[in-house]
């Protein structure tokens, strides 16, 4: 297929724009509250007696001092000094895709905008309809029996698997035994930090030489101390692990919980279930998969679904149907409680079941094969750039919805590193390439994903542009070194980040600890 | 098997048939299947799936969700008094036009110099909440206030060595839920022990004494709110925080930001850790949708190195003068460490951040003055009307910010039943706080904002009078 590509002549706005307390004049009003009534005023009395001595404000807070249209103008300023993927974003590990605008106005409707989650039942209907209704889509793609939505992103899904694991083994009286938690050095580090962070001990599987970690690698981890497996699958390399029946086999023997983090199943979509592969329970990134927006991090939703024999230790409420009314339901005494308060973020799991009714199965199942198809696509024309390979080389075949990729071989030849080709890129209008979690197994790693969303042209476009910055690499590598050259601002210096006496994480900090700086340089 | 698309699919550009046929061929396959090959058979789905028909069409789309969506009975079309973990604030036009632009809305991540407007925003919003709280240090913002406190915990114990913290009883439930799970259960080594500290009931003030007595060199950290839970604004912070000190111990204290333009900076009050909600700076309620958490502090490496969250940072760029911005101490959150790093971050409410940069950027120190104390004057006004209502009484009538206690047990009639009437007058009473704490008896918690006029709290007394009568 095609593909001459012409690159385009690309400049990222330049607005130069101070920090908004800089811009500040004294005496200039943004919005302005109503005046109390004098009915209140009579009533209450003066302003002073209503609050308890030497508690109120005396400094008022150094907040900037701007007209509406002021700030207005400079935050579009700031939209703009964003490149937020006006460009091409193949963000791996993330599933860029297009969130449907439909959503963002149905959201922004006072019947979801302005409900508040104490609101009586009756009085929501609709809400609850629609967590209903969206659970029974997510239970037909996973075959679990349960879903619910209080975790707030996929890390919290994660965290929330732990709860459930340790209110799980508590009630069978096992959990003062069960303190390990099986995971692999590819999983996404939310596995192994939230297990940590529940007050388990982290079992880290290296790979074999197959690109997933051996049946007897998992074997020698498994015992009476296992309190469950988390795993993803395919992992970030775009490697599916075809054992994994097996897998949790071994920890249900074991006595172990088993939890599939389907951050990757853009992939897999209507292709396998979480349940048929035996899994306890599973989690699916609404904010990823199904085109709920990413926010630039949130609000988020980890939707977390598991079988029967968990749903006592799920956090409530749970929405039921009874008859054609919506409920709610205290999962009763063993539930862990919460890991969030409230339901979850509901605007986020309306847009999620907005975004699965347009696709429909037959969508969803084109958007795997279009995700897997592409990827596939982009491989021979990644290995055609010098300086590009493929993690794994010696492992044959197709690969699902990601590929990693390595620069190494770019960096021996030129000094060139992966994040300097990042900043490269974003020279043509290319948003950042995801590189990898942590710990990286190939050096200088990068890791596109097509996901579904982005034409063939966007796909081609892309890979001219790496193609290119490769191409400058070898020639000019001094130009990759101080790029960006194009964008909202120069190449940043990170050389001050770890030093109490330089960072700055208000503009207060920054203010007071430059003036020290400029003092001592005196 | 799933059926073919009979007409390309609006969100997705390469869903022609004939794209995905030359794609393949080029790719030297005669079916995608053949692209699974890494997907043994037997895992594969054999069965059908249950899914309604698919409503491609943004026409029937809409329809569809509004129609749902018209079932809900919001705040705003009836009268609400509900608040507790999520407030009915105003949310000005410009916070919503902003949130939606598409360069903030919909991407994950960039470079520094890409992204940097957005990276800009962010920082913009943690230097005025640090106006606001008074310090200078903070994290880019949790999933809400109690996860914010979760951390806050943590942190303290991390900090001290100690396992044991105090928090008040009364306690937003919902919140208290996640806390405990972050202290996990006694099972775990890493367990936190939680003990209870009660509130005067006579000034909701926490009860020092009671407070000085639990404390020894055992404790990591004490929790205190103000306004409390029953919106109570607590009056001995700066000695609670001494009491603190003198034991080792870190005091941490939950705030409401919209209170700070009236309330005296909790930085300045002897906070340590400084825990809230971001959810009242420009973010509508969305059925608890609208939650955000802070974490900030002192700018002191002691507390900077125990933060889970990401820290961005203002530093400079390779162009004289120029300013940027990047992530601090990555290497101590769970991306850059794994189970290493201090608890766990991911994607959490940053866009809420945005929304709040616009937000305090329009009240400025004047607007979050004016909000204070109008929000102040309403609310008691609507208890001192309330507490005129025979059989009804506000047991605490100063000394709160924008929630108080209301008890009807004088009426004879339990909360539940009051406010099935009131609802029935279109009135979305106070949450009813008889079922999780029965000593306050039939109490209910009334929450009176900006938005309510007096012909908003007239209407609502006019109405407890006659449900109650």
């Amino acid at each position: 297929m095609s593909n001459s590509v012409k690159l385009r002549r690309f400049q990222a706005p330049i607005w130069d724009e101070p920090v908004i307390m800089d811009m500040s004049v004294p005496g200039r009003r943004g919005l302005h509250m109503p005046r109390a009534e004098d009915a209140i005023i009579d009533t209450v009395g003066a302003l002073e007696d209503l609050l308890p001595e030497g508690l109120r404000r005396e400094q008022a807070p150094e907040l900037p001092e701007m007209s509406e249209p002021d700030v207005l103008r400079h935050y579009l300023h700031l939209s703009q000094e964003t490149l937020g993927m006006m460009g091409i974003s193949l963000f791996g590990t993330c599933t860029m895709k297009y969130n449907p605008r439909v959503s963002e106005r149905l959201a922004a409707r006072p019947e979801l905008a302005q409900l508040h989650p104490d609101q009586h039942p009756d009085t929501m209907q609709g809400m609850l309809e629609i967590v209903h209704r969206f659970d029974g889509l997510l239970r037909s793609l996973s075959g679990m029996d349960q879903f619910v939505f209080q975790a707030a992103g996929g890390a919290d899904a994660a965290y929330l698997h732990t709860c459930v694991t340790r209110a799980y083994h508590a009630a069978r009286g096992e959990l003062g035994q069960r303190k390990q938690i099986i995971t692999s050095i590819q999983s996404h580090p939310c596995s192994p930090a939230t297990a940590d962070a529940a007050g388990f001990e982290v079992i880290n599987l290296n790979l074999g030489e197959k690109g997933y970690p051996s049946i007897e690698a998992l074997k020698a981890a498994v015992s009476e101390r296992t309190a469950a497996l988390m795993i993803n699958n395919p992992d970030d390399m775009g490697i599916y692990n075809p054992e994994i029946k097996e897998w949790v086999r071994i920890v249900h023997e074991a006595g172990g919980l088993c939890f599939y983090d389907h951050a990757n199943f853009n992939g897999v979509m209507t292709k396998i279930r979480a349940r048929e592969l035996g899994f306890d329970a599973c989690m699916f990134m609404l904010h990823k998969t199904f085109g709920a927006p990413k926010g630039g991090g949130g609000p988020a939703v980890g939707a977390y679904g598991c079988v029967d024999r968990l749903v006592p230790y799920l956090p409530g409420p749970i929405v039921d149907r009874e008859g054609e009314r919506f409920t709610l339901r205290d999962p009763g005494e063993h539930s862990i409680g919460k890991v969030r308060e409230y339901m979850g973020n509901l605007q986020q799991v309306m847009k999620a079941y907005a975004w699965a009714r347009a696709m429909g199965i037959d969508g969803l199942s084109d958007a795997a094969d279009i995700s897997v198809i592409l990827n596939n696509y982009m491989e021979p024309k990644l290995l055609a750039i010098k300086g590009v390979t493929r993690s794994h080389p010696d492992i044959p075949g197709w690969r699902l919805e990601m590929t990693r990729y390595s620069l190494e071989q770019l960096f021996e030849d030129t000094g060139i590193s992966v994040a300097d080709v990042q900043n490269r890129m974003v020279d043509y209008g290319i948003d950042a390439f995801w590189m990898a979690h942590e710990p990286w197994i190939v050096p200088h790693p990068f890791t596109p994903e097509t996901g579904e969303m982005w034409s063939l042209e966007d796909v081609d476009y892309w890979i001219a542009v790496l193609a290119k910055v490769c191409e400058e690499a070898y020639e000019n590598p001094d130009l990759l070194r101080s790029a960006p050259h194009n964008q909202a601002i120069a190449k940043v210096k990170m050389d001050g980040l770890e030093d109490p006496e330089r960072w700055a994480m208000t503009w207060r900090a920054w203010n007071r600890k430059r003036a020290a700086l400029r003092a001592r340089a005196a | 098997m799933n059926k073919a698309l009979d007409r390309a699919h609006p969100y997705m550009p390469n869903s022609m048939q004939s794209t995905k046929a030359s794609l393949l061929e080029s790719l030297g396959v005669s079916s995608v299947e053949e692209l699974y090959q890494q997907i043994p058979e037997e895992h594969r789905v054999r069965s059908d799936f249950d899914f309604p028909p698919a409503l491609s069409s943004e026409v029937e789309l809409e329809r569809h969700i509004g129609d749902l969506l018209d079932r809900n009975q919001p705040c705003g079309r009836n009268l609400s008094f509900l608040g507790g973990g999520i407030w009915q604030h105003y949310v000005p036009a410009v916070c919503q036009e902003i949130m939606g632009r598409s360069e903030f809305l919909t991407p994950v991540w960039g470079t520094p110099s890409s992204d940097h407007g957005r990276n800009q925003a962010w920082f913009e919003f943690n230097s005025q909440l640090g106006e606001l709280l008074g310090v200078e240090l903070v994290g880019m913002p949790v999933y809400s206030w109690g996860c914010a406190v979760g951390h806050a915990l943590r942190m303290a114990a991390r900090m001290t060595g100690r396992r044991r913290v105090i928090l008040p009883r009364l306690l937003d439930p919902e919140r208290r839920q996640v806390i405990d799970n972050y202290c996990e259960p006694p099972e775990m080594e890493s367990h936190l022990e939680v003990l209870e500290v009660e509130h005067d009931p006579a000034t909701g003030a926490i009860d020092s004494a009671s407070l000085k007595a639990m404390l020894d060199d055992s404790v990591a950290a004490v929790y205190v709110e103000s306004p409390s839970y029953l919106g109570d604004i607590e009056t001995g912070l700066e000695a609670l925080a001494a009491a603190c000190h003198a034991v080792g111990a870190e005091f941490i204290v939950g705030v409401d930001p919209i209170s700070l333009g009236v309330l005296k900076a909790p930085g300045d009050c002897g906070a340590d850790i400084i825990v809230g909600s971001t959810q009242p700076l420009g973010i509508p309620m969305s059925c608890g949708g609208g939650l955000g958490g802070f974490i900030a502090s002192r700018d002191e490496p002691r507390y900077a190195y125990e933060y889970p969250t990401l820290m961005l940072s203002a530093t400079e760029t390779e162009r004289e003068g120029e300013i940027g911005f990047s992530m601090a101490l990555m290497h101590q959150c769970s991306y850059g460490s794994r189970e290493d790093g201090k608890d766990w971050t991911g994607n959490s409410t940053y866009l809420h951040a945005i929304a709040g940069a616009v937000y305090l950027s329009l009240m400025g120190p004047q607007g979050m003055r004016e909000i204070g104390e109008l929000i102040l004057q309403r609310a008691h006004y609507a208890a001192a009307k309330l507490s005129a209502v025979s059989g009804v009484r506000v047991p605490r009538p100063r000394g709160f910010f924008k929630e108080f206690v209301v008890n009807f047990d004088d009426t004879g009639k339990p909360v539940a039943e009051i406010n099935d009437a009131l609802r029935e007058r279109g009135i979305y009473g106070g949450i009813d706080l008889s079922r999780r704490f029965p000593e306050l008896g039939q109490s209910a918690l009334y929450c009176v904002t900006e938005i309510h006029t007096q012909a908003d709290i007239d209407r609502l007394v006019d109405a407890v009078k006659e449900v109650c009568a």
